[in-house]
């Protein structure tokens, strides 16, 4: 009796497992290595039934954080590459890994923080003298530390600010060393500032008592690219759709969905792509 | 406790909307767990019962192996599982990366061991006890095994279940591997991950206390099959 049922269910699950395999199924789809911030704000899920709608493309996206989507992207595991790290891009083309690059978007980043502002740097559009008043005060900083797009900005800023944060790691300057929304719900939990980009933070619902305190420095602006992977050095890219997908994103169409999805009416990103690219 | 008690009404309430994406996270949940859990049964019962049977030179060093593979972190798993189904991988011309498939593979090497290590223990008890006998009656050593396994059936059972509890919680190794892709590979533990890192804490419990309701239901299932089994064998 228990064997019979046993090997009913191993049949039912084999069946099952054969029957649903999407690669049986349905073969016109892509694989978009891309960023958590794409992701977790739900441009996506907001984009893609428009462009599936209009082409029957189905669009997997991989939402990771840029540093592992862009190795991803080098191992061959992704047709195209939508992140947004410029430097790393462009080295990603330059080793040939990538055919070309193309603006698609921007949005910016922003200093997030506890309503007690232990730093006293709400309101501030200033983010270099804003770091340089979190660390002299030892004010707690939580980074991604997983060198993403997001944490490569920040090492950019900390820079330009002239300040090694990494000699007070473990003290106030803290690695989470996950995703945007991980390090915001760390980050939150211990008083700790922020950055994240705004995208990410509007449509996070976790806030608490936190208010964005720095904004609107230019230093701030925060490119996403698109890029091929070249089909010539991994022979299983989708090019033809990969580019179909590339040149729907850079198009009127594209843009224009790019600018009409808001959150709490709110436009979370700003199309930039160059005319005729 | 406001919030304990929301949640669970927040969860129930999501149940029986019958949202048709949250019946396809269910869905492909258990279809990728179960199956993962019936292939490592396949390898790991044989497998546990012959080093649990057999005397040969290494046996015990590799019971110790498999007792260590029990504790074999998933990410690790996930990582090397990825490497050999990348592009780039071995395994790459399979195109089996962010597939259900792939997160049935990392599974299938989690539970595997769990599987095989405990059944090696219930059958060497067993063996201990049944061995003169078998010997007396000219029992041949692959009759002697499957003979062991038929009998200690119950017992591996929990066996089984212990296996499918560690795959249908597991988040690190199909996450690397299945990518967590919208209607393909993402699944009740990928979505309570996500739904945690959009901060939607509330949804994310929800979404946990669904899993765990699921995992009551599948044990309760096969503690039923069990009972009536008992019942048919001894009537």
């Amino acid at each position: 009796m228990i064997r019979r049922a046993f090997l009913a269910l191993a049949a039912t699950v084999i069946a099952g497992v054969m029957a649903g395999h999407p690669a049986l199924a349905e073969d016109k789809f892509i694989i978009v290595q891309s960023t958590t911030s794409t992701q977790n704000s739900g441009l996506f899920d907001y984009m893609l039934p428009i462009f599936k709608k209009k082409t029957g493309i189905d669009v997997r996206v991989v939402a990771v954080g840029t540093g592992q989507a862009i190795k991803n992207a080098a191992n061959g595991d992704g047709d195209v590459l939508f992140v947004h790290a410029k430097p790393a891009e462009e080295k990603f083309v330059a080793d040939g890994q990538g055919v070309s690059r193309a603006d698609v978007m921007y949005n910016d980043f922003v200093i997030v923080g506890p309503s007690s502002d232990p730093a006293g740097v709400a309101g501030s559009s200033d983010i270099v003298a804003a770091l340089k008043k979190i660390a002299d005060s030892k004010s707690a900083f939580a980074s991604r530390g997983d060198d993403s797009g997001t944490h490569k900005a920040e090492r950019r800023l900390w820079k330009a600010a002239g300040i090694d944060p990494s000699e007070a790691s473990g003290d106030w300057y803290r690695e989470t060393g996950s995703g945007m929304g991980a390090t915001l719900n760390t980050g939150t939990g211990m008083d700790a500032y922020i950055m994240t980009d705004r995208a990410t933070w509007i449509a996070f619902g976790n806030k608490g008592d936190y208010e964005i305190a720095v904004e609107g420095d230019e230093k701030m602006f925060n490119q996403y690219g698109v890029i091929l992977v070249n089909p010539e050095v991994h022979s299983n890219v989708k090019a033809d759709l990969g580019q179909q997908f590339i040149d729907w994103l850079l198009s009127d169409e594209g843009q224009e969905t790019i600018a009409a999805y808001k959150v709490d009416g709110q436009q979370l990103f700003f199309p930039n792509a160059k005319k005729g690219s | 406790m406001d919030s304990f008690w929301s949640t669970l009404a927040g969860a129930i309430g999501l149940v029986f909307s019958f949202d048709p994406d949250l019946m396809e996270i269910i869905g492909l949940s258990l279809r990728v767990t179960l199956t993962a859990v019936v292939l490592a049964c396949l390898i790991g019962l044989p497998l546990g019962a012959a080093v649990g049977t057999f005397r040969f030179p290494g046996r015990t060093l590799i019971a110790v192996i498999l007792n260590a593979l029990m504790g074999l972190p998933p990410v690790v798993v996930g990582l090397l599982v990825y490497l050999m189904l990348s592009a780039s991988g071995p395994l790459g011309p399979l195109r089996l990366l962010y597939t259900p498939t792939a997160m049935i593979i990392a599974q299938m090497v989690l539970v595997t061991p769990i599987v095989a290590a405990l059944t090696r223990q219930v059958i060497e008890d067993l063996d201990r006890e049944y061995s003169e006998q078998f010997a007396s009656m000219g029992v041949g050593p692959v009759n002697r095994l499957f003979a062991m396994l038929w009998d200690a059936r119950y017992s591996l059972l929990t066996v089984a279940l212990a296996g499918f509890g560690r795959a249908v919680a597991e988040v690190g190794a199909v996450i690397i591997v299945g990518g967590n892709i919208n209607h393909v590979t993402r699944v009740m533990t990928t979505t309570i991950a996500l739904e945690t890192s959009k901060g939607n804490l509330q949804l994310a419990l929800a979404l946990g206390v669904i899993l765990l309701a699921i995992a009551l239901a599948v044990n309760a299932a096969v503690m039923a099959l069990r009972a009536s089994a008992v019942r048919a064998a001894y009537a």
